[in-house]
């Protein structure tokens, strides 16, 4: 496709507007001679030579010109994608000049400055994909090489010097179990719900009496702030372990992984069972009489036809709380639940920030990821019926 | 073939079929007609179990319908309804394909019946066969309803208001497909309409029914003139009567022997058509010519006249 110019986007100009901002007032990295004092920001320009400084910012001005000037999805990918590598060279060329050899007290950290730029190349990125309409195939392929990229650039030791890195590297051994713990809560949680919700929204739609009152309680469960409704089951879950051993032994307890399991649960159940419902009165009443009237058992219209026609609408509740649970499961961590949140907390509880970063990144990660695989999933299963 | 022994639903205080026994001829299209409310879908209904009795029964040849579980019933009678019902996730010929599945069918056989409905159907199965309904026209998507309620080849098809959504031209297109497919095939075929000139065109038999109760039960020109109730007088229409009974009649049945030097018109022709076209030609008669192109004899209008009223 010939990149054709057209006029000026909008929404190219005002991320290079802001970013161009970023850089000239903010600081692009953080230097801290240890892990806990204030950092001192310093410019791009005092970190690295001048000729590198100077072609960071010349490529950086074309990726803006690129992002004003032209229309074609996939020349805007690219140039992005330049941005992105191009920039992430630069902090870690940053942070190994600041570092002195074999210093393992000073940190390194990206400045405010940096995440505004990587945020704002990150948008372009994003929205160059949603203009290029990928198949949600080749979507999730793209998202697979993203992470691969990222793996081996990480591997590799690239950011080593980087405090983030710097802290992954004191906590590497409990990274990966805690990376575990979190999706295994996550998923596991939903997994449950799935299982309980379904059967709940097939009944409230087969009986539109109960569906009031069904939801109003799930909605009810959905207002408790997750703080309280930890509070609230550290005790029938105490008590339970205390009244039955074998509760106990499987690792039910007032505090840890129980109360944060069953609150997930509790929280995927709205978005599923809502969904299921609203999925099952999306089938048209004609279809349902066809299939009973052509011979087909309950059964057979309930699995082959209304949850088949309804499975887009249900994966996009499921879709929803497997966002939700991996930024929620955060929060277990207060409990003893364990999971990325653990680093947040205890990063919190340190003042330091790159422990909390630690935490985060990769709990967004993982969210984005889920988000991608199951949106393309949805679309997937949708395309038959337009 | 059909018979229904005082059928009767109700819901709660509601009647809305009330003690309704008529029988059903084999191979032969009966229409049920009644306003909205009529209680003339929930007897079609009933024959299907798609709605169960309160009190009566059916029987198909002979046996009563109660006999075996409702969905096996079904599978061996063909259902067709107005907005078609098509199963927008699968293709045209997955959809046709549903109840020789659900028999059983082996591939083969299956995929032989279905080309073979899409070709009766005029769907090119080429073109047809791997289209969702969504790509189709709503003409192509009621033919390809009715095509499904046929594909296991069922003695009886219920049919409730097929032609419903459909244009005034191609209603007139699908409602002679059925007549065709009917002598193809041989079905026996109860098909629920609200309208009165549907019910003259399809039916061999037609049954007029208001509030749950079947007000008469006969031959189209019966109904017309020997009306048991002022409501079927006033459903028939008394302002055209005389044209709708000159509608049942074709030119071939009221051809008498002669010359006539009028125009030519076809055996099948209602004598409606061939009046109307004496009327706009201003002449007194025509001559009948048969499909083949023998000459059948004349009409004039003398024999029309005689054919428009009571005899």
């Amino acid at each position: 496709m010939m990149a054709r110019p057209t006029r000026v986007d909008r929404l190219g100009t005002l991320l290079a507007l802001v970013v161009a901002a970023a850089l000239a007032l903010l600081p692009f990295v953080v230097f801290k001679t240890n892990r806990i004092v204030p950092g001192e920001p310093k410019a791009l320009a005092a970190v690295l030579p001048g000729w590198a400084t100077l072609g960071l910012y010349a490529c950086l001005s074309l990726v803006a010109a690129v992002a004003v000037c032209l229309s074609s999805a996939r020349i805007r990918f690219g140039a992005s994608l330049c941005g992105i590598v191009a920039s992430a060279a630069a902090l870690a060329a940053a942070a190994d000049r600041l570092t002195p050899l074999g210093n393992k007290i000073v940190r390194v950290a990206p400045g405010a400055g940096f995440w505004v730029l990587l945020i704002g190349l990150g948008l372009m990125t994003t929205d160059a994909v949603a203009r290029m309409r990928l198949a949600p195939a080749a979507r999730v392929v793209m998202l697979a090489c993203f992470l691969a990229a990222a793996y081996l650039v990480l591997a590799h030791g690239a950011f080593d010097n980087l405090s983030i890195m710097r802290e992954y590297a004191v906590n590497a051994g409990r990274f990966t179990n805690e990376v575990r713990r979190h999706v295994a809560l996550a998923v596991g949680s939903l997994g449950a719900a799935v299982i309980v919700a379904l059967p709940l929204g097939i009944l409230c739609h087969r009986q539109p009496k109960l569906r009031p009152g069904m939801l109003g309680v799930l909605n009810v469960i959905q207002t408790i702030p997750s703080i309280a409704l930890f509070g609230i089951l550290m005790v029938p879950l105490g008590a339970l372990a205390l009244a039955v051993p074998l509760a106990a032994r499987l690792g039910v307890s007032g505090i840890g992984a129980a109360p944060a399991a069953v609150a997930l649960f509790l929280y995927s159940l709205l978005p599923i069972v809502a969904n299921t419902v609203a999925g099952l009165r999306r089938v048209s009443p004609a279809t349902v009489e066809a299939a009973r009237g052509m011979g087909m058992t309950n059964l057979q219209v309930l699995t082959a036809i209304e949850l088949v026609l309804a499975l887009p609408v249900i994966l996009t509740g499921i879709r929803i709380v497997l966002v939700q649970n991996i930024g929620l499961t955060t929060i277990a961590a207060l409990i003893g639940g364990g999971g990325l949140g653990a680093f947040v907390f205890q990063g919190i509880g340190q003042t330091a920030t790159d422990l909390v970063l630690l935490g985060a990144i990769p709990t967004v990660t993982l969210a984005f990821c889920a988000a991608v695989m199951l949106d393309a999933l949805v679309e997937v299963l949708d395309r038959a019926r337009a | 073939m059909i018979t229904l022994e005082k059928l009767t639903k109700r819901y709660g205080e509601a009647t809305v079929v009330n003690e309704v026994s008529l029988t059903v001829e084999r191979n032969s299209i009966t229409v049920i007609v009644g306003t909205s409310g009529s209680g003339k879908s929930t007897l079609l209904r009933m024959i299907n179990r798609l709605v169960e009795p309160t009190s009566g029964r059916v029987l198909i040849g002979g046996s009563d319908t109660t006999r075996e579980p409702a969905h096996l019933l079904r599978r061996r009678i063909g259902y067709a309804i107005q907005s078609h019902g098509l199963f927008p996730h699968r293709t045209v010929a997955e959809n046709i394909a549903v109840v020789p599945r659900l028999l059983g069918w082996d591939v083969a056989r299956t995929q032989v019946r279905v080309r073979e409905l899409l070709g009766i159907f005029q769907l090119d199965p080429a073109t047809f066969a791997d289209k969702f309904p969504h790509q189709l026209s709503g003409g192509q998507q009621q033919r390809v309803g009715v095509a499904r309620a046929l594909a296991a080849e069922p003695e009886v098809l219920l049919m409730d208001e097929p032609f419903g959504a459909l244009d005034p031209i191609i209603r007139t297109k699908a409602q002679d497909d059925l007549l065709d497919i009917q002598h193809h095939f041989g079905t026996t075929i109860v098909l629920v309409t609200h309208d009165i000139d549907e019910a003259f065109r399809l039916g061999d038999r037609v049954a007029v029914m208001s509030e749950g109760r079947v007000l008469q039960y006969g031959r189209p020109a019966e109904l017309l003139t020997q009306p048991s109730d002022p409501l079927v007088a006033r459903m028939t229409g008394v302002a055209d009567r005389a044209m709708k009974l000159l509608s049942l009649t074709t030119a071939a049945e009221a051809a008498e022997p002669g010359e006539s030097d009028g125009p030519e018109v076809s055996g099948s022709a209602s004598l409606r058509e061939v009046l109307s076209e004496l009327v706009w030609r201003g002449v007194s008669s025509a001559s009948v010519v048969a499909a083949d192109g023998t000459r059948k004899g004349r009409i004039t209008m003398q024999g029309i006249l005689s054919h428009g009223h009571p005899a």
